[in-house]
């Protein structure tokens, strides 16, 4: 067999692995948390009568396994089930909405943020890096280095209230609320998004440029480049034609890495501005213990990681030829 | 009794014709010239302006929100139903209750009987008449026996609703209650179309000034202004946006950058810094919110008097208003009726920090050396924890030893709050006394939460509040509550020491009327209908 094909086969199967087991976490740690959803719920005003009113409904009665296999059982078959919350406080007719309704919408958001982030931050975290590995020792390399460790050193929320008071409130350039929905037209969305998407490339920039000099880097003591250089090639022409091919796995890999840091980690800056991603979502899934919810989101971040992984090893195995015909 | 405000309101309102202003204003002894440059300079400040898109942030919304009344628990929620659809009555704007569904409403003598008139002609945004079957299935759809509303314990005394003609309905009640339109006026109680005996709350028509555009739980909701509203005066603006913006700072940044006209919740800590801004003004009001610290008296010790007495004592009540609230809020007197109820009792003695009574009483318990448990987390209220050490330091200096207990904050309200001897707690208050003692006062109530329950004291309580509930006379209700108060204050379990303020921003570009309700937060959760661009 090919051994990409091979390599996606066995990725594949496991990563169907890791899924069962992340859900058995997720699912047991939500088990452990006090409290269910009708005490989430309601609150201060919980009655006894009321909550097990709302633990029949749901099956919270029925035993842990038992919800649990049940739970495996309809997603196979490819039915996320529905969400607890919608229910209401009376009359017969289920209304509750499908945990895929709920989802879909905010996942397209932080899936649109995340593009918008990786579109610009990739290039350019990879431009950053060559021309760091080409003028290594420079003051564009040192320069480079220290700006980029300083965004990535700050959390998160400080980088984006910093954004904030420089472009929302001194110069007006960008609202502070990345107020989007649906029908927002392309272009005003990304304006509305432009501060969030700008927070995380400063986020993550620093991390695969500075992997991608130090690929680079280690690859200009190899005999091969010397004897390149020595051949007369400029060093440009070397670094793009005969360092960057051997140098991509490393740097594959922490892209995939840092794009899914995108999907899955930007709840902080959600929050700080205001953006209805699927982090948020997940965060009040938690809170009011709306297990299908959590359930469904923990199984998109773990396909995110699972995938984008994948994706770096084939990309590793395509551009190095020993991977790609083992003896 | 009319003043001189209720004329200028009346004015303001198009209810006065500047003829009747006159002659009213002169009847209260004021001269006509004075009178004149009364009514312009009030009718000028004030003129509504209708127009514009109001885009306001609140500090609530859960994705886990829907559009079913039952469920209404959180701010977004309440501001959402107040703007789309409408009640049997109001809470207008000085805490008067007003029809507004309901054309009028009496009592029978015993309040047991009470009969609402409807408006005729009132539209729901589907274009259906509103009805007397409406209301029936509106009020039904809390008291079923499955009902999972959180407004179903506040109709248990409804024991039938009968329709008595196509435009009047009648409530009978097991028990007389004279606070029973102010029930109506809660926002579980909206009046939506009805279905098959329920309501129907999916589609989102109400009767409201605004019309539902779009609901995103737990992100926004969008309105536009309906054409057929049927108050005059009311529902000012387009289009109304209404975004949740659950963090402060977030919050706040959209204000200063005028993304919205108005925010609740502002963060204490940052109100002065905030008030700088130039383009804003903070709005505070005193509503029915208070903190509190319940103890059980079923448990020992508290079911000692005179070790509540002490521990009521050691209490600083200005430092808990001057560090947690940051001087935002008002002193409690260990009872939960606020300035902003009607018969709040402002005769009493207000309880202050006396660290020789609390050691007397508490020599007198004999319980010298006690150490007290007090469980606390930010999810009673947030400075919850910082209150209870400032309680332990001022308690120390009256020798009383507290022991501060953090509980996490998952799970408070069902592992810590109405089990533990002691615990920080919040009440968002009601808007009647009745209602309040109701909710957590009284004997059978199940978020009694200090177990104040027997004894010659409660007993006396208890009977009490069932007595002025069916007494219609205003003076002799009064009185009845004052005691009542009384009887919390000396005897009952509840340490009360704060009343939190609402605080909003709220753009200059926007106008209201000089008085904002206080019984929820923006105006009243009815800002949307009575607020304009001025």
């Amino acid at each position: 067999m090919h051994p990409v094909i091979a390599t996606v086969l066995q990725r594949l199967a496991l990563g169907i692995l890791t899924l069962f087991v992340v859900s058995l976490i997720i699912f047991s740690s939500i088990e452990f948390l006090p409290g269910d959803f009708g005490e989430a719920i309601l609150g201060q005003a919980a009655l006894p009568e009321t909550v097990a009113a709302f633990r029949k409904e749901l099956g919270l009665d029925l035993p842990m396994y038992q919800r649990y296999l049940d739970w495996v059982g309809n997603v196979m078959t490819g039915d996320l089930g529905n969400s607890f919350s919608g229910r209401g406080s009376s009359g017969g007719a289920d209304r509750s909405r499908p945990v895929i309704d709920l989802i879909a919408p905010r996942l397209a958001n932080t899936l649109f943020l995340a593009s918008m982030a990786a579109i610009i931050s990739v290039p350019l975290a990879l431009f950053l890096g060559i021309t760091a590995a080409l003028y290594r020792g420079s003051i564009y390399d040192r320069l480079v280095n220290a700006l980029t460790l300083t965004t990535i050193s700050f959390p998160e929320f400080f980088v984006a209230y910093i954004l904030i008071l420089i472009f929302s409130s001194f110069l007006k350039f960008f609202p502070s609320l990345a107020n989007i929905d649906p029908t927002t037209d392309f272009w005003v969305r990304v304006h509305l998004t432009a501060l969030p998407a700008i927070t995380l490339m400063l986020v993550i920039i620093a991390h695969m440029m500075r992997m991608t000099r130090a690929a680079i880097i280690n690859l200009m003591a190899s005999p091969y480049i010397e004897m390149a250089d020595l051949k007369g090639v400029s060093k440009s022409q070397i670094i793009i034609h005969h360092a960057l091919p051997n140098a991509w796995a490393p740097i594959v890999n922490v892209i995939a890495f840092n794009l899914a840091y995108l999907v899955v980690g930007v709840v902080v800056v959600e929050v700080v501005f205001v953006y209805p991603g699927v982090g948020q979502l997940m965060v009040d899934a938690v809170t009011t213990r709306d297990v299908p919810v959590v359930q469904a989101c923990a199984m998109i971040f773990a396909l995110t990681y699972i995938l984008l992984n994948l994706f770096a090893d084939i990309i590793s195995i395509i551009t190095n030829p020993r991977l790609l015909h083992p003896r | 009794m009319v003043d001189i405000k209720d004329l200028e309101k009346a004015a303001i309102d198009g209810k006065l014709d500047r003829r009747e202003f006159m002659k009213r204003a002169t009847a209260l002894g004021l001269a006509a010239p004075f009178a004149t440059s009364l009514l312009t300079q009030a009718v000028h400040a004030a003129t509504p302006k209708k127009g514009g898109r109001f885009v306001q942030g609140t500090g609530h919304g859960s994705t886990t929100d829907t559009l079913d009344p039952g469920t209404h628990e959180n701010g977004f929620s309440q501001n959402v139903v107040y703007t789309y659809a409408n009640h049997l009555t109001e809470v207008d704007n000085t805490g008067q209750l007003v029809p507004e569904l309901a054309e009028s409403y009496e009592a029978s003598a015993d309040a047991k009987t009470w009969t609402f008139k409807l408006r005729q002609g009132v539209e729901f945004h589907n274009g259906k008449t509103m009805t007397a079957d409406d209301v029936i299935g509106s009020i039904n759809h809390h008291r079923g026996e499955d009902s999972k509303s959180a407004g179903k314990s506040l109709l248990s005394a409804v024991e039938s609703i009968t329709k008595k003609g196509k435009y009047e309905v009648e409530f009978k009640l097991s028990a007389g209650n004279a606070d029973f339109p102010f029930v109506m006026s809660d926002y579980h109680f909206a009046i939506l179309p009805e279905f098959e005996g329920n309501m129907d709350w999916q589609a989102g028509f109400g009767t409201g000034g605004y019309v539902i555009d779009r609901y995103e739980p737990g992100v926004r909701a969008t309105f536009k202004r309906n054409p057929n509203y049927f108050k005059s005066g009311r529902a000012h603006f387009d289009e109304v946006e209404t975004i949740a913006l659950l963090d402060t700072t977030a919050r706040q940044n959209a204000m200063m950058n005028d993304e919205v006209h108005a925010i609740n919740r502002v963060d204490p800590k940052t109100v002065h810094l905030l008030s700088r801004v130039g383009s804003l003004k903070i709005l505070e009001t005193t509503g029915t919110l208070h903190y509190t610290f319940p103890m059980r008296v079923d448990q020992k010790p508290f079911d000692n008097y005179d070790l509540r007495m002490a521990v009521k004592y050691s209490v600083d009540r200005e430092q808990l208003v001057q560090k947690i609230l940051l001087g935002h809020g008002a002193i409690g007197n260990d009872h939960p009726i606020s300035t902003a109820n009607p018969y709040h009792n402002g005769e009493m003695a207000q309880r202050s920090y006396d660290p020789d009574k609390a050691r007397h009483h508490l020599k007198k318990a004999g319980m010298e050396g006690v150490t007290l448990d007090l469980g606390t987390s930010d999810a009673a209220f947030s400075g919850a924890v910082d209150a209870a050490l400032l309680i332990k330091d001022s308690a120390a200096k009256a020798g009383l030893d507290i022991n501060v207990v953090r509980e996490p904050k998952d799970g408070y309200w069902s592992n810590v709050w109405n089990k533990k001897a002691w615990c920080a707690c919040y009440w968002g208050g009601r808007p009647t006394e009745d209602w309040m003692f109701t909710a957590a006062y009284v004997a059978d109530s199940k978020w009694n939460d200090t177990a104040w329950t027997s004894g010659p004291k409660a007993d006396k309580f208890n009977k009490l509040v069932v007595d002025a509930r069916s007494e219609l006379d205003t003076n002799k209700r009064r009185q009845m509550y004052y005691e009542c108060q009384e009887i919390v204050n000396d005897d009952g379990g509840a340490l009360i020491p704060m009343f939190a303020n609402y605080i909003h921003a709220v753009s200059k570009k926007i106008g209201h009327d000089e008085k904002v309700a206080a019984n929820w937060e923006f105006d009243g959760n009815k800002n949307a209908e009575r607020w304009w661009f001025a």
